[in-house]
Parts: structure tokens; sequence; C-alpha cells
């Protein structure tokens, strides 16, 4: 492994799915929806059908152009590529070709990885339309055209990764600017993300910018979650390496096409480059070209919303939270949101990054959940952790109270209501309780005066024994000492 | 025969209460029905077209034709091809639906070239269609149908569409008025898509007035359609003015000169003669007429350019046709089986012809060479001919190089030299030009035209051009006698 340098490319597609309506149709963008349920008949190609392009998805792509630091395009156009397959009702997908301009050329990104800062090299980035989704059952195949023309942006990288990490690391930040932009919610889970990868090793030793020195390249298709990019790119090097040192490389490593195949986790050969289809592309005429202006490019780089690295500054300068917990915070786009959500409603950053990181993110994890599908809203929090602030409850009980409210699906003012456990803070009721117990104590009262302080503990355990638990622990103890002082 | 008359005098007939929508259906179904057995220029006629209120509009409550390669709903809509031979649209073209909100009566479906990829009228799949002229002849195509039918009378107009010359030439044969606005002004969205960057709606009808007319109707912009237009200010039949003094027209040399035929046909002789005639027509009308020269080269490759672009574009349009989502399913034991039996089975030689030469110059291989070359000469023509335009309001050129050719092909003389003289009016195509056809004599009792061809967005001076010249002939709404 130390011998050889690895280098990989990156095809991440992810579908737009913030648009009202499909890129060149006006049927609803909602995949999910009763299969069939979302499509007009250009969706279907049905004959005469036009397509029509979608300004926000065009501005959506435009904004990912930006935050990649790619070039715009001065025209917008479209190009067909030909192709027959089931999914693909017209014959063809309208896409962008790099010639003569897609969405985004050359840009790069910054991205962590492992806590070193790294430089991800954008080759392209392009709009497209998603093809029609084909299950197959036994012996049919059966096609929900729900998902033929969704939004689609395919970004290219340059061959510029060197481990599955650097590739991982990347694709979560893309998926963090998606989210966190409001073009995706770049879930994979719903189908959202594909990826092809493109890996290939050579010596160490030889220059890397020539690329005489490079290996063969072989392209993995449609690998669909990041964990399967990160086992694959890892299982495809080790498959390059081994045939590199058994010495039958060029025999078994070829330019080639190849699938992911989760259930054996390894890859499997689809067809070689020799093979490969040609699209035929040529501008689709039924769109005719447009100027960009730069007024609209200038309101739409104004329009781009605060990204995942801003927000983690902010919580940690402006709020104090630890780079630890912040980064916590980022990760998830709706997290964050619901971590502001509870600051805009008044409750201290602290406590609810404490709250958040610790108590709510375990359940969600535990329970492999979104934030959005919990019980708990971020005003319940609020309340909750104003009840610690106050002192009507403490800390140990608030914990549990959450536990509750996250399980039981119950407010937790309601919790706290209904088991009584209001902490006593009323000064009144907790001197009556004291004056009680330290006449009913007398010898404590002795042993303190003669140095036995901890005997406070006992006394303030007598209290609590009397509120069932209520008194206020830390108020209790200090008007103890107050009163035996005086005694 | 209420069927030969004008819209406009149609219309007054209907507002004074001579005649009704229904009598008027009536007659334009029984003269379909009579056609169909001479000339079988229908798909289908529609018996029970419903008669619909006359209001202000011209076209309320009259009789029309609708070229089968618009999408028609609840109404078989085949584009004459095997492929779609049963398919029924659940929506309508634009255009249609423009012509139905001017309660305008479709009554029947007219046969047209497979999906408009021919210029006889004779690849349909129902047969071919005989000129109503003379029955041994071709309508020239692909809007076939509805040019016999309009010369026939049954109606006063039907659409039609045009991809190289479509509307223009079967006008053209049929003694009639054949008009393709500019690019983008009526909506191509229902219209069964040949080659989209050529493919233009349009009318055919027997006189100018009534070509503006029907125009008027179908165009607008269309949120489904991105390459129309807003010409909400242009109203081509009030601004129709045949005060054209002034106005300059230019005619190419290298196509209009006898010269340039060394063996030209009698035919060929007259048709260019009387041409030219007609020039003088247009000099007494106070326009001024000069002779231009475009280099040959270039004209020459007018016919390769068309076939290379059109073809490529044809090939990728109609692969939606797989017999999956419509049309019939082919037979087979996996998709691509079932795929290409439906295609081998519903398309023509000539269709599959043509994909074979669009794949073919689209391959990786031979794309520059052929297809992007082909885009450079269409730029080429099209910036010679806006070039023209910052001179002259209109270019006037013979259509074809005579009288509708015969069905039966040996019967002509063909000539190499008039490739250009064939194939001129795919130019309004290429640049998206406004064009108009009109006929302008007889050859052996058998109509020619000619043609005006404008520059982008000038509809109304090319149809004022036409509309003065019109009126300067005797042509204006004839109806095809049989000669033979």
């Amino acid at each position: 492994m130390d011998n050889y340098l690895v280098m990989i490319g990156l095809e991440m597609h992810c579908e737009i799915s913030e648009t009202k309506s499909k890129v060149f149709s006006s049927a609803r963008n909602d995949y999910s929806d009763l299969p069939n349920s979302n499509i007009r008949p250009v969706d279907m190609a049905f004959p005469g059908t036009l397509p029509v392009v979608n300004k926000e998805a065009v501005r959506k792509s435009l904004m990912a152009s930006m935050i990649l630091n790619c070039k715009q395009p001065e025209y917008m156009y479209f190009e067909r590529k030909n192709y027959y397959y089931p999914d693909l009702p017209k014959g063809f997908q309208i896409t962008q070709e790099t010639k003569p301009a897609p969405v985004g050329i050359y840009g790069k990104l910054e991205y962590e990885c492992n806590g070193e800062v790294k430089t991800a090299l954008i080759n392209n980035l392009h709009l497209e339309e998603d093809a029609a989704a084909s299950e197959h059952l036994g012996s049919s195949t059966v096609i929900n055209y729900n998902r033929a023309g969704v939004p689609l942006l395919e970004l290219v990288t340059e061959p510029c990764f060197n481990s599955a990490d650097e590739a991982v690391s990347f694709l979560e930040t893309m998926r963090s600017i998606y989210q966190y932009a409001g073009i995706s919610e770049a879930d994979s889970k719903k189908g959202q993300i594909r990826c092809d990868v493109n890996i290939s090793i050579m010596d160490k030793n030889l220059d890397q910018n020539d690329s005489k020195n490079w290996g063969t390249k072989v392209e993995i298709k449609n690998v669909n979650s990041f964990g399967g990019v990160r086992d694959a790119i890892n299982y495809e090097i080790e498959r390059q390496i081994d045939a590199k040192e058994d010495g039958n490389y060029d025999e078994l490593v070829l330019q080639e096409t190849r699938r992911w195949d989760e259930e054996t986790g390894t890859t499997i050969r689809m067809r070689s480059k020799v093979d490969a289809i040609d699209y035929k592309y040529f501008v689709e005429p039924n769109i005719p070209k447009y100027k960009i202006t730069k007024e609209w490019l200038e309101e739409i780089r104004k329009s781009i919303p605060e990204l995942a690295n801003e927000r983690k500054e902010k919580y940690i300068n402006e709020y104090g939270i630890s780079n630890y917990d912040a980064t916590i915070l980022v990760k998830e786009k709706a997290v964050a949101d619901y971590y502001e959500e509870t600051i805009k409603l008044g409750a201290n950053p602290k406590s609810s990054s404490n709250w958040i990181t610790s108590v709510i993110l375990g359940h969600l994890n535990k329970f492999d959940l979104s934030i959005n599908d919990i019980f708990l809203t971020p005003n319940m929090l609020v309340d909750l952790i104003k009840l610690i602030d106050d002192s009507t409850i403490s800390s140990k009980q608030a914990k549990e109270v959450l536990y509750e409210a996250l399980t039981e699906e119950k407010e937790p003012t309601k919790i706290v209501e209904e088991k009584g456990m209001k902490q006593i803070g009323d000064i009144d009721t907790i001197n009556k309780i004291i004056l009680e117990v330290l006449d009913e104590q007398p010898a404590s009262i002795e042993q303190y005066k003669n140095g036995r302080t901890n005997i406070v503990d006992f006394l303030v355990g007598q209290v609590m024994k009397k509120t069932k638990g209520q008194a206020n622990p830390a108020m209790t103890r200090s008007m103890i000492i107050e009163e035996i002082e005086k005694r | 025969m209420y069927m030969e008359k004008t819209i406009k005098e149609l219309h007054e007939d209907l507002v004074s209460g001579k005649v009704t929508s229904e009598e008027l259906i009536k007659e334009a179904l029984e003269k379909s029905h009579k056609l169909q057995e001479k000339c079988n220029a229908f798909v289908t006629i529609l018996d029970d077209a419903k008669p619909l209120e006359v209001t202000d509009n011209l076209l309320s409550g009259i009789p029309y034709g609708v070229k089968d390669n618009y999408s028609t709903k609840g109404i078989l809509s085949t584009g004459s091809s095997n492929t779609l031979k049963d398919y029924v649209p659940f929506f309508d073209a634009t255009a249609i639906t423009n012509l139905k909100k001017a309660n305008a009566v479709a009554v029947n479906k007219t046969v047209m070239d497979e999906f408009g990829m021919g210029g006889t009228g004779t690849t349909g799949h129902t047969g071919i269609v005989r000129n109503p002229w003379d029955k041994t002849r071709m309508c020239a195509g692909s809007s076939a149908g509805s040019a016999c039918a309009v010369a026939a009378g049954v109606y006063p107009y039907a659409t039609g569409s045009d991809t190289g010359d479509s509307i223009r030439k079967p006008a053209a044969y049929c003694g009639i008025v054949g008009y393709k606005p500019t690019y983008g002004m009526i909506s191509r969205y229902g219209l069964f898509a040949f080659a989209s960057s050529l493919d233009h709606c349009g009318v055919l009808s027997r006189t100018v007035e009534d070509a503006a007319i029907v125009v008027d109707n179908m165009k607008g912009i269309d949120k489904y359609d991105m390459t129309t237009w807003d010409s909400s200010n242009i109203n081509l039949y009030k601004d129709l003015n045949s005060d054209v003094k002034g106005k300059k027209l230019c005619y190419i040399k290298e196509i209009c000169d006898i010269e340039n035929y060394p063996n030209a046909s009698d035919e060929l002789k007259e048709h260019l003669r009387n041409f030219k005639e007609k020039l003088e027509l247009c000099k007494e009308l106070g326009m001024e007429v000069e002779a231009v020269s475009v280099d040959k080269t270039l004209l020459n490759a007018l016919p390769s350019v068309y076939v290379v672009i059109s073809c490529a574009e044809a090939t990728s349009n109609m692969s939606n046709l797989t017999g999956f989502i419509f049309g019939p399913r082919g037979e087979g034991n996996s998709y691509i089986d079932q795929m290409k039996d439906h295609r081998t089975k519903g398309f023509s030689p000539l269709i599959k012809r043509r994909f074979v030469i669009g794949s073919y110059v689209l391959q990786a291989q031979n794309k520059d060479r052929y297809f992007y070359n082909a885009q450079r000469v269409r730029r080429l023509l099209v910036d010679e001919w806006k070039k023209l335009y910052e001179t002259y309001d209109a270019v006037i050129m013979p259509v074809g190089s005579g009288p509708a050719k015969h069905l039966d092909g040996s019967k002509d003389i063909l000539d190499e030299n008039t490739a250009a003289l064939e194939e001129h009016l795919q130019i309004g195509n290429f640049g998206g030009f406004p064009s108009i056809t009109i006929p302008d004599g007889f050859i052996d009792n058998l109509p020619v035209a000619l043609n005006i061809t404008g520059n982008c967005y000038n509809d109304q001076t090319v149809l004022n051009i036409a509309y003065a010249l019109e009126s300067k002939m005797n042509y204006k709404n004839q109806i095809a006698k049989e000669v033979k």
C-alpha cells in the first residue's frame, strides 16, 4: 500500500429536491408520492410534448456552482444524450456537456478530512433530468415516472482524492452544502444521492503531474451510499494493488466500468470502455439558449444562505460553544436549524447545545431518527431549559423529564406538573422546614459547631425527605448553614 | 356549395342566418367522403362533428381540417404512421386549443407523409394521396391531405406543418395558398416532432386573407413551448394592406434564370417565364425587383444540409416511439426485442433510411464532418439571406420546377441542376423566416406557384406583398377542377 499513490475521482449525482416542479416539466417534484401520480405528458414523452426549463432549478444550480467556486456560463444551453432504456421515455436525457458550457466549470472547494484542510478540484457541475425509477419484481419490472424529470445536479471532480477517507469527507461536505443552501435534502436513503467512482493506482515515486505515470482508470458505477463509496474504494484499491503485486495488473485492471455489489462487498465488471455507448450529443433545439445576466448572478450570490462553516464559527465565537460541540451541531442542517430556533426563543446557547448534543442526538442515533421526526419541539426544549434556569427543577430531574418527553412524546412542562416535580424555591417555605428539622436535630448543630461541617449533608437530606425531594438543594444548604451560624 | 367561399363570406352568411354551422359541417363531411374515394386525403372523417356557436370570431362555426400530426384530444392522431395507428391523445396541441377557442369546427384529420418525413404524400400508412387536379399526380407533401382537401373545396382551410417545404410545396401543387409564419409564432406543443429546429405550424387556404385570419387565431406565446414569442401586437388580418409601393424584392439569379438549366424541359421554361412575367406585375404594384447573386456552391449544399440536420433531429425526436407507453406493444421476450419489433413493423423503409442517416451523422467519429458542418452551412445560408433582408423586404422565387409531379415517377425527367430550385424553400426553415406560397399560373391546366419569404417577424410585410400580388392575378380562391 505504501508504495502506491491512489487517485480517485468522483461523479456525484444529487437530486435537487427543493423545487416545486420538475426541471423541464410542471409536474410536482416529489418522487416519494404515490407512484406515477406526479406526471405531465412530457414526463412520459407523449408525441408533441416539449421541455420547459424550470428557472428555480437553474437558479439553485448556479448557486451550487458559485459555492464550488466554479465559473458560471454566459449562456445557458442544454444537450440531448441519446440512448434507449425503458426508464428513459424520450429515448434521450436532457443534460449539459462541458462544451459549450454547463452551470459550472473548473472550481475548487476546501473540505476537512480527519482535521486537515484539503482542496477538492471540480471539473464541472451540470444540470440534467433524472430518469424514471425501475423496480425489478421477480420476472417483471415496474416503472415509476414520478422520478422522470426530477432535476439532478451532476458534479464531476478531478482525480484529486488519495484515499477513501478524503473521498467520503468531500461527499459529506457536499451533502452539507446542498442541505444548507436549500438545494436538496441530499438524503441517500431516499435515493437522492448516487455516486460513480474512478480509481487508479500509480507508483508513489513517479511524478504525479505527468499523466503518463497514471495507472489504468477503473470506473465503479451507481454507489448509492457514502458507506458504499468507502467500501467500494477500499475494495478496489486492494484489488488493484494485489493485481500489481501478483504481476497480473495488465490482465485484471482494465479500462472498464464495474458495478459495486453491496451484498458481496465486491466490484463486478459491467462493460469495457471499448463498448462505451456513443451518446450522439447535440444541442436541445427546443430550449433556446438564453443569457445569464450579471445582475441575476449577483442576485443569486447575495441569496446564498449561511453555510455550515459560517454557522460553526458563529457558534464558537458568539455563543462560546466548543469546537467539538459546534462541529456536531452543524453536521446536519436540520439539527443546526433546531438549535438556532431554541436560541431565537430565548434559550441559553450553552445549555441548549448541551441538551441537544448529549440527550437529543443520542436519542436520534439510538432510534435512527431525524430531528424533524421527534415530538419535542424547540419551544418545548426552551421551556424545559427555563425550568432549570429558574430553579423550578434540578438538572438531574430535567434529564429524566427529557428522556420521558422523547420516548413518551409528552410535553416536558406537563411531565413536571403531573409528577409534582416542582422544586420548592420559595424561601419562606424552605425556611419553615429547616427550622423544623433543626429543632428536631439539636445534636447536629452541636456537631457542626465542633467542626463536623459535613453534617450539613445529613440536614439537607432531612429537608429533602420532608419535601419529597422538591426543595432546591443548593438553596437549602446555604440556608441551613446560615441558620446554624445564627444559633 | 358554401365550402368554396372564403372565410369572410362564410362568416357573413352565418351571421345573417343564410346558413347554419350545422349545414356547413354537413356539406364539409359529404365532400370529405366523396374526396376520400377519389383522392384518399383523410385518416379520419369526424362524422360526429358538432356545430359551434357563431360569435364575432371570423372562424366561428366554420369547418376546417387538421393535419394528422396535430394532437387532438379524444381523436385518433396517427402522424400517418403504423407506430401510432391507434393513438388517441388526451390533450390538444396548443394551436388546436386556440382554434377551439375561436369556435372553429374540425371535421377531419388529413393524411400526410409518415411523420412529415417526405415530400410526396405517398408514404402515409393509409396509402397515397392523389392530386385533385389530376389523380395521376401527387399533391406533394407532407401536408398532402390538407392541400388536397382545401383545393377540392372541402373547407376554406386546414392546418399544416412545414419542416422543409411541407406546407408550401403541396400548396403549389394544388393551386392554393400555403403560409408558414416566423418560427415560434405558433406553438409547436402537441405537434408531433420531426426536426424541432426546423418544424413550423402553419395553414393551407385559398386566399392570403384567409391565411392571415387563421394564423391570427393559431398563434400566441405558449408556456409549453419555450421557442414561442409574444406576437400580440401583430394582427395579420386587420393590418393586411395591398399598398406595397416602394417595397423591394429580389430573386436569386442562380435559381431563377433559365440559363442555369441547359437541358430545361418545356415545363420548366414555361414555369420560369411565367415567374418573370409575374415580376412585372410586382413592378406595376410599385415594388422594385432586382436580381441578386448567391454563391452556387452554397446553394447546391442546401439539400445535404437539410438531410443531415433533419435526419439527425428526427432520429432523436422519434426515439420515444417504442410501443411501451403508446402505440402497439411489440412482441418479444425482452424490452429490446419488443422495441425492435415495434419499430421494425411500424416504420416505412423511407423513415428507417432517414434514421440510419441521422444516427450516422451524429456518431462521434462523423459528427464534425457531417452534423457540425451542416450546421455551419446552415448558418452561412441564413446569414446570406439576412444580408439580403438588409436591402430587400422579401425574396421572391418560383416554387419547384413546374406543376405537380406524376405519382408514377418514371414520367418525370429529373434534372440534377434543379436541386436548388426544388429545395430553396428549406431556407425558410433554416432561418425560421415567414414564407408564403401563392398560385401564379397554369401549365397544361395544372397550377404552378411562386413563393415570398421575408425576414423573421416581418410576417405582415410578406403577407401584404402576397395579398397585393394575389389581387393582380386570377388565382384567388380557386377550386381544383379535375383535368383528367
